[in-house]
Parts: C-alpha cells; structure tokens; sequence
C-alpha cells in the first residue's frame, strides 16, 4: 500500500449532499416538485380513503345491522294490485325467527291538516300556510305499536299507544319532540288535543328522540287501524314495514320476509337487508383509490424522471467540480455516494414536504366537510420513505456515470 | 524551515525512505488513444529532486498539460515508469492512486476550480476532506492555510466575491493544506492580470524558500524567466538547457 486510502464518513456524504442542495435551494425545489406531488397524492388518496371508512364504520352501527326494511313493490308488478302488505302482517312475520318489533307504517297522503287550537277554530291550525310544504304543518305517519317501538323510540313525556288502542281504533296521537314544539304542546300535565283532519285525537305521548327513521320526530304518529278508518289504506307503494332484528338475524330475516308476508306473491315485497359494510369499505377504495393511486404513481414516476434528469445534467455541469474532488483525492465511489446522496436527500425532503401538504388536503376536506380526519401512523411514517427511495433510484444512474467522469478531461475545462 | 517538506518520516508510518527525489520519469510517454492516436508526451526522462523549484515551459499543445496530468495520477502512462516519493507509480489501482493524489499531491489549476457556492474555508478545507481528518481540524488548517496566503480576512467570501489573484491565492492555499510532497501548478497566472500573477508567483517562491517542492507548468517565457530552474517542452519532448549550480 502506497498510502492510507483516502475516505468519506457517512457524515461527510450528508453534509456534502445537503450543501449542494442548500446553496442552491430554487433549483431543489423545482427538482424535487414532482416527489412532493406523488407523495402528497399518494397521502390525500390513502388518507381520504381511510377518513370515508371511517365514517362508513360509525355510520355502520349495531342499530344499522339489526334493521330491516320490507317495500310494497306490488304496484310496479301489477298496476291493479291492491296495497301488498296482508291486514295480519304483524303476526305472520313475528313467527320469524330473530325478529324483536315489526310494525307497518305510511304517511298519509294527502296530508290532513294539524292544528292544535281550541274545538271550533280552523282546522289549519293558527300557523299561516304557506306554499312550501316543509313549512305545511306537521307530517301524519300511520304506525302500528310495534313500527313505533322499531323505530326504538325514546320517550320525553307520556306512553305510546298500545295494541288496543289500535284494536279499538282510538283517535289518540304520539307527536314526534319537533312536532309538539311545532304546535305548541309542551306539557301533557293539560292533557292537550290536537285536531287533524276534522277529528280532535288526544296526545299520548312525546318522543325525545328515535334511533331509526328520525323524519318522524317533525311527525305525528296515530295508529294504523285508526288512519285506515279515517283516511283510508296507504298510496301504492307507500307502505312499509320496518323490522328490528337481534344480532346477526338481519340477512336472514330479510330473505324470509316476503314469503312469509305473501306466500301467494312474494313478488309484491321487497325486503331490504342492512348494507355489508366490508363491501361499502371496498367500494370506496375501488371508487377513489385506483383512479388517484395511479394518478399519484404517475405523479412520483415524473418526479423520480425529474430527480434522475436534473441530476444527470447537473453531473455534466459539474464535471470540473467532480475533477476537482478526484484531484484532492476522492475515489469514484466517494463521487458516487455524494450525488446518490444528494438525490436521496431530495426525494426524502420532498416526500417530507409532500406528506405535510397531503395531511394539510386531507384534513382540510374533512374539516370543511365535518368528518373525523382518519390517516394511519403507518402512511405518515413510509411517506418520506417512499419519497427517499424514489430519489435513490433517480439518482442510480446519474451518481453511475458521475463517477466515471475522467478526472483529467473534467479539469481541463 | 523545513516546515513544508515531507523529511524523512517515522519510518513505521511511511515505509522506505522516500529518498531525494519527489519526482522521477523513467522513460514516461503518453499516447492518447484516438483515433487518430496523438501521441501527446514522448519517452521522457526527468528527475525533480525535494525542494526544488521547477518551471516547465512550451507553446500551447506542446503537451504540459499531459505532462501535468502523468505528474499528479490524472493520467497513466501509457509507456514508461514514474516513481512518487520513491514508489512506483505502475500497476497502482486506482484506489491507490487516489490516496496519493490526495495525501502527497497539491494541485493550481488556470481556472482556480473553486466551488461557486462554497466559502474560502470551505474550499480549502474541501482538500481534507477525503483523507480522514475531522471537520473541526479541517476548519482550523483551512484558517492557518489561509492566512499564510494573506486571505485571513476573508474566510468567508464564497469565491464570487473574490478578485481573480485572491481567487487563485485560495486555490493556493487548498494545494497546501494537505502538507503534500509536491505542488504542481497548471498556468497558475494564465487568467490574472500582472499585478495578480506577480503576487500568486511570489506566493509560490515564498513556498518553496519554506522547503516546498514546486513545479510551475506555462507558456509565458516571462514566468519562465524569473530564474530557477526550466525545461523546455516541445511537441511531447523535453529539453533542459543549462541547470543552474
Ligand atoms: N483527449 C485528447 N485526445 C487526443 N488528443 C489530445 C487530447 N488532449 C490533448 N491532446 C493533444 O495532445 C497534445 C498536447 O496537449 P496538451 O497536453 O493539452 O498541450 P498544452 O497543455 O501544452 O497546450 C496536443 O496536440 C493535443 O491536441
Ligand atoms: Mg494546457
């Protein structure tokens, strides 16, 4: 050995990289753009996707899995069917099994007027009428006992109605919390009446606050023998029948329904069975996901085309610097090692930047948007890895041909 | 004031005896390969001898910078034998080459070779770099490097801010802070006006009176004048006239 070899501690590779970059920091940042746009891509996407699965989990609740929805769909098989639900539909689908509360419910239509004024007043109530129909009194909902408790109701004063009231078809009423506000009953203590239509039915109850099917809290809910009488069976159609089911039954319930309503035309049912939220999740991947995860691999691909080609033209400008650093002894690997450093270093700054801007986006829409923002630990931790590595495959070539640059011919410049 | 000669070092540190030659071409040619090959240096003999001061002189294409280049391990030669400090050159790797490049060899270069964006002290401290010493030891030889150019002042002035002649005193500094065996300067005055290269050329005669060994490579009969000792190359050949006692 002629003498010591010459060498390059790790420190001194970074702290030669970072001075290249530093001194000349416009350039960095237009070489190292497009990183910051596929690693931000890649984190709006994943994290996006992470925040709508989130949400779709919340919303997919114990109570949403436990519910099952029967539609009269008899009216597009059969323009001259009459109404599909059987007058003993309640009896015939609690002999499935896993069924809890199953009650059929319409909204009467046309919408008889509510009022609650004095006996002999206007029927239309003391509120001025006007065209929009939110502003039109509150809905009339017909809803056996058992509907209502499917509905899993939480009472604020009073009871509901019972199956005799709705044998005996009495005028009594359950007024949904928004409702009574609406017409003024704030204390049952009065035992207060409201008139709908031209009958006057007694207030049995208020409800604080349902857990399904939350429109009738802005409703008024009467028995549904009682509305047949008065205003006769529901629209085509408009019939539904809402089922809560123990846990796990929901599918199975829902498959059995329509045979066990309608044995001679199951046909004229539609059961609809709680949403897979696996197959919810799935689809919001495949719905964003694929589109920008490409999008964003296309992005880091011209980011990683932009890092090796400014990088490479920077190798040529740099010859007699590259000469230099040979003169005072450098070797071609230490050569190497400082320009794949340089790259390196570029790409991890800009997937460091690109992941900040990202979580920026997604918390951004999720706060404009009233969602949790959701981003795993994981994302955050491999986006500036992914960034890093993309620079060092850029700057493989680059650093390659750096150091073969021919020290005499470099410094004859 | 020997303070910049090599001596004869611990003998465990640095193998056999350097001996009294820095430089010795046995027979050195270069042929650059073409095609058409050029054959650039003929079959030279040349001994430079520790502390000595030595200008080369020729016309443009005469063949110093090929000279220059087997000199300081740009190059091998593609004919001949070249010893440096006594070991022979031939059959090094590169990795080889590359230690006594760094270790043993200073380069002036005509267009400095300074990195733009990097302070004097930077510059400087850029030729230890690469041969183990820590950056705070760096820093302080790149300092005393500097102000033994007269450029104490401006350690922190990247080279943009710097005229030519300090530019040139700095590349000065970063050939000697190494302590290397030999100086070798490539038209150190090619690019200063007279006052400049006046200064940068009694620089170097301060060096060498300081026990450096020096070798001046130019076209300019004007720097070749200025005594010592000087072989004249024309086309790849080397001629010396007179050497002084
Ligand atoms: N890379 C090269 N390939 C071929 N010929 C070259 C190359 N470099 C220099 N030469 C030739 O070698 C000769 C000496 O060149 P050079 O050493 O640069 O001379 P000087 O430095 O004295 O001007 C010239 O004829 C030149 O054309
Ligand atoms: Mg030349």
């Amino acid at each position: 050995m002629a003498a010591a070899a010459t060498r390059m501690s790790v420190r001194d590779v970074l702290g030669e990289a970072l001075a290249g970059l530093v001194r000349r920091p416009g350039r960095a940042v237009l070489t190292g753009l497009g990183t910051v746009l596929g690693v931000g891509g890649f984190v709006v996407v994943l994290g996006l996707t992470a925040t709508l699965s989130a949400r779709i989990d919340g919303r997919f609740s114990m109570l949403t899995a436990t519910e099952v929805t029967v539609e009269d769909v008899a009216a597009q098989r059969d323009p001259y069917a009459p109404p599909a639900f059987p007058a003993d539909a309640e009896r015939r689908i609690r002999v499935l099994a896993g069924v809890e509360h199953a009650g059929v419910h319409w909204q009467v239509r046309p919408s008889p007027p509510v009022g609650s004024d004095p006996v002999g007043s206007d029927p239309v109530g003391s509120d001025p009428v006007g065209s929009d129909p939110a502003a039109a009194g509150p809905a009339v909902v017909a809803a056996s006992p058992e509907a209502v408790l499917a509905m899993v109701p939480r009472l604020q004063q009073g009871r509901l109605y019972d199956d005799f009231a709705e044998r005996t078809r009495q005028r009594v009423v359950v007024l949904g919390g928004g409702a009574a506000a609406r017409l003024g009953v704030t204390t049952l203590s009065t035992r207060p009446a409201v008139r709908i239509g031209g009958e006057m039915f007694a207030v049995a109850g208020i409800l604080g606050d349902v857990a399904r099917q939350p429109e009738n809290l802005l409703a008024a809910l009467v028995p549904r023998a009682t509305a047949a009488e008065l205003w006769g069976p529901p629209g085509a159609g408009a019939a539904r029948m809402l089922i809560s089911t123990e846990t796990g039954a929901a599918r199975q319930v829902a498959a059995l329904a329509p045979v066990a309503l309608r044995p001679d035309r199951p046909e004229f049912l539609r059961a609809v069975p709680p949403a897979d939220p696996r197959r919810l999740r799935a689809g919001v991947g495949a719905d964003l996901g694929v589109l920008f995860l490409l999008l964003a691999g296309v992005c880091l691909l011209v980011g990683a085309a932009g890092i090796a080609n400014t990088t490479l033209v920077a190798v040529l400008e740099r010859a007699p610097e590259i000469g230099l650093r040979r003169a005072v002894g450098a070797r071609g690997r230490h050569i190497a090692a400082q320009f794949l450093a340089e790259s390196a270093l570029l790409g991890g700054l800009g997937g460091l930047l690109g992941m900040s801007l990202g979580v920026l986006a997604v918390t951004g829409v999720a706060v404009a948007r009233g969602w949790t923002p959701v981003l795993s630990p994981a994302v955050l931790a491999v986006a500036p890895v992914v960034g890093l590595v993309t620079g060092l495959l850029a700057g493989a070539y680059p650093a390659h041909r750096a150091a073969r640059v021919e020290p005499a011919a470099a410094l004859r410049r | 004031m020997n303070r910049w000669r090599r001596g004869p070092a611990p003998a465990a540190a640095t193998g056999p005896d350097p001996g009294p030659f820095v430089m010795e071409f046995r027979g050195v040619g270069f042929t650059y390969p073409g095609p058409p090959p050029v054959t650039a240096l003929g079959a030279c003999e040349l001994t430079v001898r520790r502390g000595e001061f030595l200008t080369v002189v020729g016309p443009s294409g005469s063949g110093k910078s090929t000279f220059l280049n087997l000199a300081g391990l740009l190059d091998v030669p593609t004919r001949g034998r070249y010893l440096l400090d006594g070991i022979d050159t031939g059959g090094l790797r590169e990795r080889e080459r590359a230690a006594l490049r760094g270790r043993r060899i200073g380069f002036v270069f005509q267009s400095f070779h300074l990195l733009p964006h990097r302070s004097a002290l930077e510059n400087v401290g850029l030729a230890l770099l690469y041969t183990g010493v820590p950056p705070a030891e760096r820093r302080d030889r790149a300092r005393a490097a500097l102000e033994r150019v007269g450029l104490g002042h401006r350690l922190h002035a990247p080279p943009g801010q710097l005229s030519g002649g300090e530019r040139q005193r700095v590349a000065v500094a970063r050939a000697l802070v190494g302590r290397p065996s030999l100086l070798l300067c490539d038209e150190p005055t090619g690019n200063l006006d007279s006052a400049s290269a006046a200064a940068v050329l009694s620089l170097l005669d301060g060096l060498h009176r300081a026990g450096m060994t020096v070798v001046v490579i130019t076209h300019d009969p004007e720097v070749a004048a200025r005594g010592g000792r000087t072989v004249t190359i024309r086309d790849g050949r080397l001629y010396e006239r007179a050497r002084p006692a």
